[in-house]
């Protein structure tokens, strides 16, 4: 009965989400249409276009539609629960993150104030033509960014983790407060390597899996061409669940780009190339302060990456768009994160002068571009890049940069990484925490930036694949801990932060897929 | 005679005098009596000229081929390709085939180029066909884009005749400051927008029979400045040229990667966004066209067995994915931009002593010149004559049994050579 409710709970609310969307009025139009066909009956109407619908795909893309709503849908909460409940249940995480973004709205007027640089202006004609010429390659304006810092950087974001404190938790109890001896201090509930074992279960060292050449059970190469016969049926079935079913054994390389899509339904239709133009409009009339935010990152990190200073144009092509894109504030939803507002003089807009700043919510922070340079490798027109990089953020990355107690939040996948070492590598975990290298001081960043600009390309697509696949982003959280298994003989030797940070310092060798098969799988328990 | 090798550079580069002493080495003067000569071209020209060269012992090895220039200068390898066309075309070989607009369909890989001053009216000719097109001029004797403009109208090439005949005209009687003028590719595969070429690095040992290894770290080039074929900006070389030489004085360089990405890059971004099929077949042909290059100039090129050489082969590839050869280098610049340079740099010369002083033992040049699997590193075999023939004959015997060759079941097995000498 509980179920069957909870169950007609989110029907309703999907049904809500999809009226109104440009799929709706196409299965309107398709199914009026049909009407005129003949092979519609009159007799059985409803059944016709039911199976007209079926036929033409039209009922896949529902399907599709509807899988995605369910991804980005709110965690039903208790009927007596108020509504931030179903942002975050935590009261004191939501206090947390209500101050960390006071902290980060603070320095962003500071910095309005002191550089004397509006938030947001409007351009004078000729410098929109400016624009609108120099478009694709805004890689060669040089502003002066000298006076431009990061709003924040994930070290900082760590102090704010590691400062966390549950009030309700009964601290005469030291035992139990004793026993975790990492940084990070309240108790969330996440999950040991038996748990992981079989949440991850097709990344056993039974299963195929692409990413691994010396499979012991299977020949490489016929699990490969299998592989990826499959994947090509999954992509003419449309199937969005069975793409992300699909990814969890991972993408082969030239079917990535369709698949990713496909799980993350951005089918980059006319309407996403139009919704990109308006966006793309939006920053040719107006300048915000946060461009040079995103300029200021994009220079610092991607532009002397090996392998994304290539698309450093892209980058800005996406990443100004997307700071106005309010389509983006829909995901605070279910986020513990609020949008920022602030007053903005001369705006238009409303009355009482407060706006939400940036308009999709969302302020960059150093090495933010990074979460879209490597979707470059996939996508070379904008607007797919743009869509599929959207989607990825306001289904999982948002939740690197909040604080909140989600599964997939940073704030657990800091849990469980310590708590992995903890309890799989004791020694190592107390050497280094005895050094002064605490390991979260070094993994923190991986994490945040889910391993991009660390790993090669290659292997960091594999991962992403698993993201995709398990709809989870605790995959980061063991590979950071398995990177340290990995590292485990050299970090024992050293004797300082800068030491063990030295031995991690090159990640672009690793091999993902066997190093998170190993940790997984093969370590004693 | 486990003697140490004696070495002599001329170019006083770290990679390459590491390597050296990494193996021991001892470093002897020029006058001295050496095992091992890595010199430049210059260097070359006097080791076999017949006023001052001397004869080289079985136990001397040189970097070079007495006329490399056979293949590295732009006229000459411009010239050998279009003779081994025309052979081919005589022999009646399916290579030869021209589609209906009398094009080669396998062998048009170099961009159409003329000599000047000498091929002029044949250029203008050529020229009158496709009035919108740009062409690119270059000094056939020069590297790293010294002396390249581009012009898109014939007063332009007549305007710079008349300047330069005084001076230029008179050395290119001479054969020193000849140019080649060649039609520029203005459709070239953009990555993020811009432009590319690709750097590969190519062993032979020997060329007849033809033994080339193809290193597996070559790398693209970018240019600094979004690419466009707009006539207005043909001044602007920053846009045009990817030599490092050039892109180093731009206002974008970048000082951490060089501008340089490695093919693996390339061949990740192509699979991804244009699938497996159509980018094997792409660096299919990349290795199809450099083994036709080194086949252009094998009967003229004298095959000295002192010596080996290592090539930096210049390919552009373009929107539709086909690759054209430009240039090729026979001193490909040591010179490291970046920290990831320096340590392929390194490991392609290490790589290459591997190969042609097998264990680093005093070279014998009557060795097989067949090293084993192991001692190739990063380098794979792209062609091997003698394998290949011996694998012909085989399938030739087979054949024989079978029906008769086709001229499609021949195109098969001629078109490239085996696979299994590349993959």
């Amino acid at each position: 009965m509980e179920e069957g409710a909870e169950l007609s709970v989110v029907v309703s609310q999907v049904v809500q989400r999809l009226r109104g969307t440009h799929l709706h009025s196409h299965l309107e139009r398709e199914a009026k249409e049909c009407l005129h066909r003949p092979e519609i009956r009159i007799e059985c109407l409803k059944e016709d276009v039911r199976n007209f619908l079926k036929k033409t795909g039209w009922e896949r893309k529902l399907q599709n539609a509807v899988y995605r709503e369910l991804h980005v849908l709110p965690q039903p909460s208790h009927a007596a629960a108020p509504p931030e409940h179903t942002k975050e249940p935590l009261a004191y995480m939501r206090k947390a993150q209500a101050c960390w973004e006071k902290r980060i709205l603070k320095s962003l007027n500071s910095m309005s104030t002191e550089l004397g640089v509006p938030l947001a202006r409007k351009r004078p004609v000729r410098e929109q033509k400016e624009l609108l010429q120099k478009w694709s390659e805004m890689g060669t304006n040089e502003p002066d960014l000298s006076h431009f810092r990061p709003v924040y950087a994930p070290k900082d974001f760590l102090e704010v983790l590691t400062s966390l404190r549950n009030p309700n938790l009964d601290s005469s109890d030291e035992a139990s407060c004793r026993s975790h001896l990492g940084l990070i201090q309240v108790s969330l509930n996440v999950k040991d390597i038996p748990e992981m074992r079989e949440f991850f279960c097709e990344l056993s060292l039974e299963k195929g899996q692409l990413g691994i050449d010396d499979h012991t059970s299977f020949p490489p190469d016929l699990f490969e061409s299998d592989h990826i016969c499959l994947g090509k049926k999954v992509l003419s079935e449309q199937d969005s669940a069975a793409a992300q079913q699909y990814s969890r054994q991972g993408c082969p390389t030239g079917l990535r780009a369709h698949l990713w899509a496909l799980i993350l339904n951005c089918s980059n239709d006319p309407e996403d190339v139009m919704h990109y133009e308006q966006l793309k409009a939006g920053v040719i009339n107006h300048d915000l302060l946060v461009d040079n935010l995103i300029y200021k990152d994009v220079k610092l990190t991607a532009s002397n990456d090996d392998y994304y200073f290539v698309f450093e144009d892209y980058l800005y092509q996406v990443l100004l768009c997307f700071s106005r894109d309010t389509a983006v504030l829909e995901h605070f939803n279910y986020s513990s994160a609020t949008p920022p507002t602030c007053h903005t003089k001369g705006q238009s807009g409303a009355e009482d002068g407060t706006s939400v700043y940036p308009p999709n919510g969302v302020v960059p922070f150093h090495g933010f571009s990074m979460y879209v340079a490597p979707l470059c490798f996939l996508y070379k027109e904008p607007s797919q890049l743009y869509s599929v990089f959207r989607e990825m953020y306001v289904r999982y990355f948002f939740r690197l940069h909040s604080i909140s107690s989600s599964p997939s939040g940073i704030v657990s996948l800091c849990l469980q990484f310590e708590k992995l070492l903890q309890v799989y590598l004791p020694q190592l975990f107390y050497h280094l925490r005895e050094t002064g290298a605490q390991p979260l001081r070094i993994a923190f960043k991986w994490m945040v930036r889910a391993f991009s600009g660390y790993l090669a390309t290659d292997q960091l697509l594999l991962l992403w694949d698993r993201i995709l696949g398990y709809d989870s982003m605790e995959i980061l959280a063991v590979l950071a801990a398995a990177v340290f298994a990995f590292r485990a003989e050299n970090l024992m030797e050293v004797t300082s932060l800068a030491a063990a940070e030295a031995v991690l310092a090159d990640l672009s060798t690793l091999k993902v897929m066997p190093l998170l098969q190993i940790f997984l799988f093969a370590t004693v328990i | 005679m486990a003697g140490k090798v004696k070495w002599v550079t001329d170019i006083e580069k770290s990679v390459l005098i590491n390597n050296f002493e990494k193996r021991g080495w001892i470093q002897v003067s020029e006058s001295d009596d050496w095992n091992f000569y890595w010199m430049s071209v210059q260097t070359i020209r006097n080791v076999f000229s017949v006023d001052t060269g001397y004869r080289l012992s079985d136990e001397q090895l040189v970097n070079h081929f007495p006329n490399h220039y056979e293949l590295t200068r732009k006229d000459l390898m411009v010239k050998n390709i279009k003779r081994y066309r025309k052979e081919l075309e005589k022999e009646g070989s399916p290579l030869a085939e021209k589609d209906e607009k009398g094009k080669y369909i396998y062998l048009d890989f170099v961009p159409v180029t003329f000599m000047l001053p000498a091929d002029y009216n044949l250029f203008v000719e050529e020229f009158r066909k496709n009035p919108s097109s740009t062409w690119i001029m270059k000094p056939c004797g020069k590297a790293q884009g010294k002396g390249i403009f581009l012009i898109n109208k014939l007063s332009q090439i007549k305007k710079w005749s008349r300047d330069s005949r005084t001076s230029t005209f008179l050395a290119a009687s001479s054969g020193k400051e000849a140019y080649v003028i060649s039609l520029y590719i203005d459709n070239p595969l953009l990555i993020g927008g811009k432009k590319f070429d690709l750097r590969l690095y190519v062993l032979v040992t020997t060329y007849r029979p033809l033994k080339c290894y193809m290193y597996k770290l070559g790398f693209c080039r970018f240019c600094t400045v979004k690419y466009t074929p707009s006539t207005s900006e043909l001044d602007n070389m920053f846009v045009h040229l990817t030599n490092v030489a050039i892109q180093k004085h731009g206002d974008d360089y970048n000082h951490v990667h060089g501008g340089k990405w490695t093919v693996s890059n390339l061949r990740l971004y192509l699979e991804s966004t244009r699938g497996k099929e159509v980018t094997n077949q792409l660096f299919d042909q990349i290795h199809w066209i450099i083994v036709q290059s080194l086949k252009a100039v094998a009967p003229v090129m004298n095959n000295d067995k002192h010596c080996f050489e290592c090539y930096g082969y210049d390919i552009i590839i373009d929107d539709k994915l086909k690759p054209w050869l430009i240039e090729v280098n026979a001193s490909p610049s040591l010179t490291s931009s970046t920290a990831n340079d320096r340590i392929l740099k390194y490991n392609l010369m290490n790589d290459t002593l591997n190969i042609v002083t097998p264990n680093g033992e005093i070279p014998d040049c009557r060795w097989n010149r067949s090293p084993p699997k192991e001692a190739l590193g990063n380098y794979q075999v792209l062609y091997d004559e003698e394998q290949a023939q011996s694998d012909g004959a085989e399938r030739d015997l087979r054949s024989r049994s079978g029906q008769a060759l086709g001229p499609k079941s021949c195109r098969a097995n001629t078109l490239r050579p085996v696979p299994a000498t590349w993959k």
